[in-house]
C-alpha cells in the first residue's frame, strides 16, 4: 500500500475562511485513520492580511511542519506572490517557492496569475471558483447571488484539493454537514455541492492519475481526538474541577477561556470576563482562597499587568490561582498573533522579593493536559500560584492525538483545616520557649493549641488553610509579612521563619513532582550530540532527530519541563555528561539557557536561536543538527529565519 | 403589648479581635471600625460568616481588628478580590473596604467596573482626602486649591466626586457616612450589607495626623458663626433616594439626578442613602446561565467529576 504523506497549504484574506478549509481537510483526514498537524498563522488583524493554515498529513505520528509544500491552494494572488508590489517593506513574498518539485497549485482563475516560467516543475491547475459557486447556487435558484457567497470558495477550494489527491469524497460531505446542524443545514449542503462541483470540475478538466500525490483513509483507525492545544488545556481544567476562571481578551490566550464560556452552562463553571488583567489575577486570588480551584488565562501583555497578583497569592499563601501564559511575540504589543518563547524568565521572576510559585512548559498537547490538571493538585498542596507556560505554537496546532485516558486523573487537595484538629504548639513560632520544656500556659511539649493559626509554622512549610464559612477556621491574611495568626509583624525571628517556611516549600515541589513531568531526556543514551530545549519545540525536535537517525546521527534530547523548582541537580548531571551540547530555542536571547547557566553553571555557547515571530520547521532543525555534524568547528550562536523568498 | 427583641447570638465582644490597634490617637477609621463591628452584631452575623476585605493603607488594617476572616490584601485591588471570592462562595457574608486613594486613584478602574458588575457587596471608603499610611498626600478626593499641613504645595487637580462616579457606574446603593458618628454609619452599613447589590458606602473619615483641613472641629462646626454642624442627614429632611418601581426606567434615571444633584451639595454635606434600587444583581444573571448555581454557592458544586465525553466525543 503507498504511504499517505501530504502537506497541503491553503492562503488567503483574512476573513475569507481559509480556517474553515483547513480544519474540515484535517478533520477528514483524522475521522479516516490518517495523522494530521496542522497550524496556521495569521495577522493581528480581522480582514484582509494574508494568512495561511497548513495541513500535513500522514500515516505515522506528525510532531511539526515542513518547509515544502506538496498542494498550495491560493485563494488569492498575494499568497502566490507576496505583498512586494503594494508595501513599502514586504511581510512576504509568497508561497510558489515553497511548492515542492512535483508540486501543485490550485488557485481562483480569476486572480489574474501567470504561472512563471521558472517552476516548470510544478502543475498549475486554475479553477473558476466564482463559476462552480454560481452553479452550485444556480441549483438552489440563487444564480445571480454569487457573489455574496464568496466565503463558499474556501469549499471550492476543499472540492478541488480532493479530486487532485482522488480522495473519497464522502468523508468530506460528511464532516461538513455535520458542523451545519439544524437550521444551519442548507448551508451546509450548498457547501457539500460547491466542494462536489469543484471537485468534479478538477477531475474533468485535469489529469489528476498523473498527479503523484495520493490520500486514502486508513483501514487500522485507533481512537484519537483531533484537537488545538487551548482546547485541551480547557478540557484539563474542566476535569481538574476548576470551578472559577477569569479572562481579560488577548490573543492567543482568549480562545481558551471562549471555550470554557461556552461551556459554563452545563459543566458548571463559572467564567467572568474582567475589566483588567489586574482584576483577572485579583478575583481569581480571592476565588482561591474561598476554596474553589481558580483559574485565569492571558498572554505577555496581560501577565504584564498580573505580576503584583502573583506576588499576592504566594505571599498570602492562596491555593492558586493557575495561570495558562500562552507567550506570543513579544517585547510590549510585540507579535500579537505570532510565537515566541520570550517569556521563560519574566514567569520565573514575575514580582518584587523572594517567593515560592511553580512555572511547568508543557512540550506537546499530552503534556499540556497533564500539566495542567496537576497545576491544581500543586496549587492546592503547595498553596500557591502555578504558572502553565504555553505559547501560540500550543495554543493553535490542530493536531491528532491518541484520545485521552482520563482514567487515571486523581485530585490532590492538600491539607485542608475540617475544625477537629488544632495547632501544635511549636507552629505558633515560640519552639525557643518550648525548648527549655517551660511552655506558657503549662503545655507540655508537642501538645495543641486550642485554636486555628492559618500561617501556622510547619515542617514542610504547608499549614492546613480552612475555607472561609468553617467554624472555629477563621484567619486573617495580609500581602504584609505576617505571623501564624496572619496579623502583620517586623519582627527579626517571624520575618526569617515566615520566609523560611514559605521558600521551604520548592524543596517540597521538587520532592513530589514526578521526576519525568520535570524533564526527559529523549533518545539514545550513547549520543554524540544533546539538544537542550524546552516548551513546543518538542515535537519540531522529536521529528528532526528521526530524520538525523535515518543519517545514522546520534542525537538526544533533554527537555526542560519544570522551569521552577528547577531540577538543577539532574540536568546538571545529564548536561555534564553530554559529548556536545546545543541549545534550541524560539527567542533572543536563549532564556532556558541563561537559567541552566544561573542553576547549574553550566554555559551552552553552542546555540541554534530563531526569533521572526515563526516557529522552527523540521528543516530548519534538521539543517541546524547536520551543519554541526558536519564538523563545523566551534560552538557559536546561529540565528535561523524563516525562508519567505 | 410587649414586643419581644430576638435574642442576639453574639455581643459586640464578639467582633473584637485582641489585637493592639496601630491608628494614630483619634483616628477616623476607629469610628468605621466600630460601625462596622456595630452593624455585624445588629445583623447579629455569625463571624464565622464573614469575610472583610481591605486594600493597602492605614483603612487597610481594619480587617485586623474585626473578628471575622479577613483579608488584607493589595494597595487598589480589593474589590477584584473580595468579588472573586463572593463569586466563590455566596454563603459568606463579604465586605469590601479601603481608603479613598485605594479605591478612587489607584483602583478608580475596579471602583467603576463594581457598579457595572453589580455584585451583591458591601464597599466601604474611608475617605479622609489623603493618603494616610504614606504621610498625608492628597488624595484623589481632595479639591483642587486646597492643602492639608502635610503637603508642601496645594494641590492643582481637583478632587473626583465618588458619589456622582457611583451613579454614573451603576452601584445600586449609594451612601454616605460619618466617620464620628458611628451608630449612624451602623445603620448605613446595615442597609448596604442587607441591599442585595453592589453597595458603595463613601464614609467621610477624619485623620488628625496630617488633614487638618477636615477635621472634627471642622465637621462640627465649630469654627462657623453659628456653630452649625457642616453635616446633615437626608432621613431628617424627607429625602428619599429609593427607586420604588426598578422598572419604570423614568424614576430610575429621576432618582439618579436627584442624588447627583444631591452629592454636589457642600457645607452642609448630607450623610445617609443618596440612591437605591433593587435590580437584578449579577449573582441573579448568573444563575439563569449556571443552572447549578441556584441555591447553591460555587464551592459547594460538585466540579471534580464532570463528564466531558461530549466534548472528546466532537474532537473526533
Ligand atoms: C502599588 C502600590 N503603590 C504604592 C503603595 C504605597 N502606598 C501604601 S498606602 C498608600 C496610600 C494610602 O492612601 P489611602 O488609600 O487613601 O488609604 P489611607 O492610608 O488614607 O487609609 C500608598 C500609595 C503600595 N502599597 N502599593
Ligand atoms: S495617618 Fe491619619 S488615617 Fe492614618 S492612622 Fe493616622 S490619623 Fe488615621
Ligand atoms: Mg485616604
Amino acid at each position: 500500500m503507498q504511504k499517505n504523506r501530504l502537506s497541503w497549504m491553503i492562503g488567503g484574506p483574512q476573513g475569507s475562511g481559509i480556517n474553515a478549509s483547513a480544519e474540515v481537510f484535517a478533520k477528514a483526514c483524522s475521522r479516516a485513520g490518517l495523522r494530521v498537524y496542522a497550524n496556521i498563522e495569521y495577522h493581528s488583524n480581522i480582514m484582509g492580511k494574508h494568512s495561511f493554515y497548513r495541513v500535513r498529513v500522514s500515516d505515522e505520528d506528525l510532531r511539526s511542519y515542513q518547509e515544502k509544500i506538496d498542494i498550495l491552494v491560493a485563494l488569492d494572488l498575494e499568497t502566490l506572490v507576496g505583498d512586494a508590489d503594494h508595501r513599502r517593506w514586504p511581510t512576504h513574498y509568497g508561497h510558489l517557492h515553497e511548492i515542492d518539485r512535483g508540486g501543485g497549485v490550485i488557485y481562483d482563475s480569476e486572480i489574474g496569475f501567470e504561472p512563471p516560467a521558472d517552476r516548470s516543475d510544478i502543475r498549475f491547475f486554475p479553477v473558476p471558483f466564482i463559476e462552480v459557486i454560481r452553479t452550485a447556487l444556480e441549483e438552489v435558484g440563487k444564480g445571480d447571488q454569487a457573489r455574496r457567497y464568496e466565503i463558499l470558495k474556501n469549499t471550492v477550494a476543499l472540492g478541488a484539493t480532493l479530486a487532485l489527491c482522488e480522495y473519497p469524497f464522502d468523508i468530506v460531505a460528511d464532516v461538513i454537514l455535520s458542523q451545519f446542524k439544524g437550521k444551519r443545514s442548507e448551508i451546509g449542503q450548498l457547501n457539500v455541492r460547491a466542494a462536489k462541483l469543484a471537485f468534479d470540475y478538477v477531475r474533468d478538466h485535469f489529469d489528476c492519475a498523473a498527479f503523484p500525490y495520493r490520500l486514502q483513509p486508513n483501514p487500522e483507525r485507533k481512537p484519537r481526538i483531533l484537537a488545538k492545544g487551548y482546547e485541551i488545556i480547557a478540557l484539563a481544567k474542566l476535569r481538574a474541577g476548576c470551578a472559577f476562571q477569569t479572562y481579560y481578551p488577548i490573543s492567543p490566550a482568549t480562545d481558551e477561556s471562549v471555550f470554557l464560556e461556552r461551556h459554563q452552562r452545563e459543566q458548571s463553571l463559572l467564567v467572568v470576563q474582567c475589566e483588567d488583567e489586574i482584576s483577572s489575577i485579583n478575583m481569581a486570588v480571592g476565588a482561591a482562597h474561598m476554596g474553589v480551584r481558580s483559574a485565569t488565562a492571558t498572554s505577555g501583555p496581560g501577565f504584564a499587568l498580573m505580576v503584583e497578583g502573583i506576588g499576592f497569592a504566594a505571599m498570602t499563601e492562596a491555593p492558586g490561582p493557575v495561570i495558562t501564559m500562552y507567550q506570543r511575540g513579544g517585547p510590549s504589543t510585540g507579535l500579537p498573533t505570532r510565537q515566541e518563547q520570550g517569556d521563560l524568565r519574566f514567569v520565573l521572576h514575575p514580582a518584587q522579593g523572594d517567593f515560592p510559585h511553580v512555572v511547568i512548559a508543557p512540550g506537546d498537547l499530552r503534556e499540556c493536559y497533564q500539566d495542567v490538571f496537576s497545576a491544581f493538585n500543586w496549587a492546592e498542596q503547595f498553596q500557591l500560584p502555578v504558572i502553565v507556560l504555553p505559547d501560540k505554537k500550543l495554543a493553535a496546532i490542530y493536531t491528532t492525538i491518541d484520545r485521552l485516558e482520563l482514567t487515571y486523573d486523581k485530585v490532590e487537595r492538600g491539607k485542608i483545616f475540617t475544625g477537629s484538629e488544632w495547632t501544635p504548639y511549636a507552629a505558633k513560632g515560640n519552639d525557643l520557649v518550648e525548648q527549655d520544656g517551660h511552655l506558657p500556659g503549662g503545655k507540655k511539649p508537642g501538645e495543641g493549641v486550642n485554636e486555628y493559626l492559618r500561617y501556622a509554622l510547619s515542617d514542610d512549610g504547608v499549614s492546613p488553610r480552612s475555607r472561609p464559612g468553617t467554624p472555629g477556621g477563621r484567619f486573617w491574611s495580609t500581602t504584609d509579612e505576617h505571623d501564624p495568626d496572619g496579623h502583620i509583624t517586623e519582627g527579626v525571628e517571624m520575618r526569617t521563619a515566615m520566609m523560611r517556611k514559605r521558600m521551604g516549600k520548592l524543596d517540597l515541589i521538587s520532592r513530589t513532582v514526578p521526576k519525568d513531568q520535570q524533564y526527559e531526556l529523549h533518545g539514545p543514551a550513547d549520543a554524540d550530540l544533546t539538544v537542550v530545549a524546552w516548551g513546543s519545540t518538542k515535537g519540531t525536535i522529536l521529528d528532526a532527530m528521526l530524520a538525523l537517525a535515518e543519517d545514522g546521527k546520534k542525537v538526544s534530547f533533554l527537555q526542560c519541563r519544570l522551569m521552577r523548582p528547577f531540577p538543577a541537580e539532574d540536568v546538571e548531571r545529564i548536561l555534564r555528561s553530554a559529548k556536545r551540547l546545543v541549545l534550541v530555542e524560539e527567542n533572543y536571547s536563549g532564556q532556558l539557557g541563561a537559567v541552566i547557566a544561573e542553576e547549574t553553571g553550566v554555559r551552552i555557547e553552542d546555540r541554534v536561536l530563531k526569533y521572526d515571530g515563526r516557529p522552527f520547521s523540521e528543516d530548519e532543525i534538521v539543517a541546524a543538527l547536520r551543519e554541526r555534524f558536519a564538523g563545523r568547528p566551534e560552538p557559536h550562536t546561529e540565528a535561523v529565519m524563516t525562508h519567505v523568498r | 403589648m410587649s414586643v419581644e427583641a430576638p435574642v442576639k447570638r453574639f455581643t459586640l465582644k464578639d467582633y473584637k479581635s485582641d489585637l493592639h490597634n496601630d491608628w494614630c490617637p483619634g483616628c477616623g477609621d476607629f469610628g468605621i471600625l466600630t460601625g462596622i463591628q456595630l452593624a455585624l452584631q445588629q445583623m447579629d452575623l455569625d463571624p464565622d460568616k464573614v469575610a472583610v476585605f481591605s486594600g493597602i493603607g492605614c483603612s487597610g488594617k481594619t480587617p485586623h481588628y474585626v473578628k471575622a476572616y479577613g483579608f488584607h490584601t493589595l494597595h487598589g485591588r480589593v474589590l477584584p478580590t473580595a468579588t472573586g471570592a463572593r463569586l466563590a462562595n455566596s454563603g459568606v457574608t463579604v465586605i469590601a473596604l479601603g481608603g479613598d486613594g485605594d479605591g478612587y486613584g489607584i483602583g478608580a478602574g475596579y471602583f467603576v467596573n463594581s457598579g457595572r458588575r453589580n455584585v451583591d457587596m458591601a464597599y466601604l471608603v474611608h475617605n479622609n482626602s489623603v493618603y494616610g499610611l504614606t504621610k498625608g498626600q492628597a488624595s484623589p478626593t481632595l479639591r483642587k486649591g486646597k492643602r492639608t499641613k502635610s503637603m508642601p504645595e496645594e494641590a492643582i487637580q481637583d478632587g473626583i466626586n465618588p458619589i456622582a462616579m457611583a451613579v454614573a457606574a451603576g452601584y445600586t446603593f449609594i451612601a454616605r457616612g460619618y466617620a464620628l458618628e458611628p451608630k449612624h454609619l451602623a445603620g448605613i452599613i446595615v442597609k448596604a450589607i442587607e441591599h442585595k447589590g453592589a453597595a458603595l458606602v463613601d464614609v467621610l473619615q477624619t485623620c488628625p495626623t496630617y488633614n487638618d483641613l477636615y477635621t472634627k472641629e471642622w465637621y462640627d462646626g465649630a469654627d462657623l458663626p453659628d456653630k452649625r454642624s457642616r453635616l446633615y442627614k437626608l432621613d431628617d429632611t424627607g429625602y428619599d433616594g429609593v427607586v420604588h418601581d426598578v422598572t419604570d426606567e423614568k424614576e430610575i434615571v429621576a432618582k439618579k439626578a436627584q442624588a447627583v444633584v444631591k452629592s454636589y451639595e457642600r457645607e452642609p454635606i448630607p450623610i445617609g442613602v443618596y440612591y437605591q434600587a433593587e435590580l437584578p444583581t449579577y449573582e441573579d444573571m448568573l444563575r439563569q446561565r449556571i443552572p447549578a448555581l441556584d441555591g447553591k454557592p460555587l464551592v459547594d458544586i460538585d466540579v471534580f467529576h464532570r463528564d466531558v465525553n461530549a466534548l472528546l466525543e466532537a474532537m473526533r
